[in-house]
């Protein structure tokens, strides 16, 4: 699996686009989304919610387990993810496309994201 | 315990398919190879082909090996004919259940020999056991968990698969039953049991011969819609058919009556044996289980899209009244569907009101009986 090099990574598996007007996109990597398997349902933050890097922000579940999700940054909700909501299958199928989780209005972001290479590195290890 | 986990002989197929392992009773086994959702339509629909060498096999033999399983397990295993295989439990003095069984007859009459099949989980415990209660029996325990390595071929293809790799007649092979061939050119007790609710057939072979036979039943199986398929879709297909998994719906803390399962129990039995481990217990549970159950599994299936888990509570009216053993998303049903131990008068079907709290949230469910999907024969 490749992880796009223009992303930017979390350590809790999460990728983020380069910001447009100050908007990034959000979604989980493919090595999480393998890890999870067959996602089930996906709760994602209101348009208009506060999210904060490092905190849980909404939920994936799958056949085996439930895991949190959180964001990578600090900011406001713009968008979310509809399609994924109806369909969670997108998350495992599109990782880094149709599988987007949600938009923020970036406020403030952590000095430890990282970059493609670094988070491959970090994901195998 | 840190010891290295225990590998099947199929290990390296695993590997080469890229499955995702996962440890399970100690040993390294296929979680999935790709999607479990896909794997278990799969099985539903055409066949999946799984690796369950982890399960663990004891071989009894002697003069007196059915006076003796009779001593030991609960069931009839006098009235097991050749060839034949029967779902039983063995539990403890107490009447708790140590471990769900299958055992298979394979001797003829003048040379008893069976097979007890046990999880893997409970393996040791059962050899223990049964080493334990033989003494006084002329009869002989094996610990063969070396000597099988076990393959299972599930789903309605299943039977056209099997028939064009062994001269077998598998037309006259009952459900719950077992024979002696070859299949592949590999020997092999050829039984049709299974965890899925699935026509299909369960394979012990020698592990030396287990990637040759895989090799061939893939072969033989990919043309009409087979794939490898790991034990998550293995649990997700036994929950949909309502069979029970040690550690979850069966513990040392409940009977067989507990667990609804109370025929397996035969208080009268064929053969000289006139008492068996846990009688006692078993026959005041027995009436317990008539008179005033304390909860009864149940099956629940969600209203909304969050899954339940082993240990959630279930509710009603704000208290609660049980608790979940096993859940999942069904592929089948397509929603979440969970067994759970619920107290006797929210047990009945439809009863109204039954939620289960989902971390914090309490989600609807309706009450159903078991299982929650059975095959069309």
């Amino acid at each position: 699996m490749s992880n796009p090099q223009q992303l930017r990574y979390s350590k809790e598996h999460e990728w983020l686009s380069a910001a447009e007007e100050g908007v990034s996109t959000i979604g989980i990597t493919e090595h999480a989304a393998n890890a999870l398997g067959d996602v089930v349902f996906v709760q994602l933050p209101e348009v208009g919610d506060t999210v904060t890097a490092g905190e849980t922000c909404g939920e994936l579940e799958s056949t085996k387990s439930v895991s949190d999700l959180y964001s990578p940054v600090n900011g406001e909700v713009v968008a979310a993810n509809q399609d994924v909501v109806d369909d969670p299958s997108l998350v495992n199928s599109a990782p880094f496309e149709g599988g987007w989780l949600f938009k923020v209005r970036i406020t403030d972001e952590p000095d430890d994201l990282l970059s493609a290479d670094e988070y491959t590195a970090f994901a195998a290890g | 315990m840190s010891t290295a986990p225990r590998l099947t002989a199929l290990d390296a197929v695993h590997r080469a398919l890229g499955a995702t392992m996962t440890d399970f009773a100690g040993w390294d086994m296929p979680l999935r190879y790709a999607s479990e959702r896909d794997e278990h339509n799969a099985v539903r629909t055409k066949a999946g082909l799984f690796d369950l060498s982890h399960m663990g096999e004891i071989t009894v033999t002697g003069p007196e090996a059915v006076d003796f399983l009779n001593f030991a397990l609960v069931g009839n295993i006098g009235s097991i004919g050749v060839g034949r295989a029967r779902y039983t439990m063995i539990v403890a003095e107490d009447g708790g259940i140590l471990d769900d069984l299958i055992v298979y007859r394979l001797g003829e009459p003048e040379a008893p020999e069976y097979m007890v099949v046990a999880n893997a989980s409970n393996a040791q415990t059962v050899l223990d056991e049964l080493t334990g209660r033989v003494a006084g029996f002329d009869a002989e325990v094996r610990d063969d968990r070396d000597a099988y390595a076990l393959l299972a071929v599930q789903g309605p293809e299943s039977p056209g698969i099997l028939k064009s790799l062994t001269d077998a007649d598998l037309d006259n092979l009952k459900y719950y039953a077992g024979l002696p061939g070859t299949v592949a050119g590999v020997p092999a007790l050829i039984a049709r049991t299974g965890y899925t609710g699935e026509d299909g057939f369960e394979l012990f072979v020698a592990p030396g011969d287990a990637e040759k036979l895989w090799g061939a039943l893939m072969e033989a199986g990919a043309p009409v819609g087979m794939v490898p398929a790991g034990l998550s879709c293995r649990d997700t297909l036994r929950l949909e058919a309502g069979m029970p998994l040690y550690g979850h719906e069966l513990t040392a803390e409940l009977t067989p009556f507990d667990a609804g399962l109370g025929r397996v129990v035969k208080f009268e039995k064929t053969s000289r044996a006139d008492t068996f481990v846990g009688r006692a217990a078993l026959a005041a549970a027995a009436e317990r289980a008539e008179t005033a159950p304390p909860r009864k599994l149940v099956g629940l299936v969600a209203e909304g899209r969050r899954v339940p888990r082993a240990g959630f509570p279930v509710v009603a009216d704000g208290k609660v009244i049980g608790e979940v053993t096993s859940g999942a998303p069904s592929p089948t049903l397509g929603k979440p569907i969970a067994m759970a131990y619920v107290d006797a008068e929210h047990a009945a079907p439809g009863t109204a009101g039954v939620g289960v709290d989902i971390r914090g949230a309490h989600e609807p469910y309706e009450v159903v009986a078991l299982p929650f999907y059975k095959r069309q024969k």
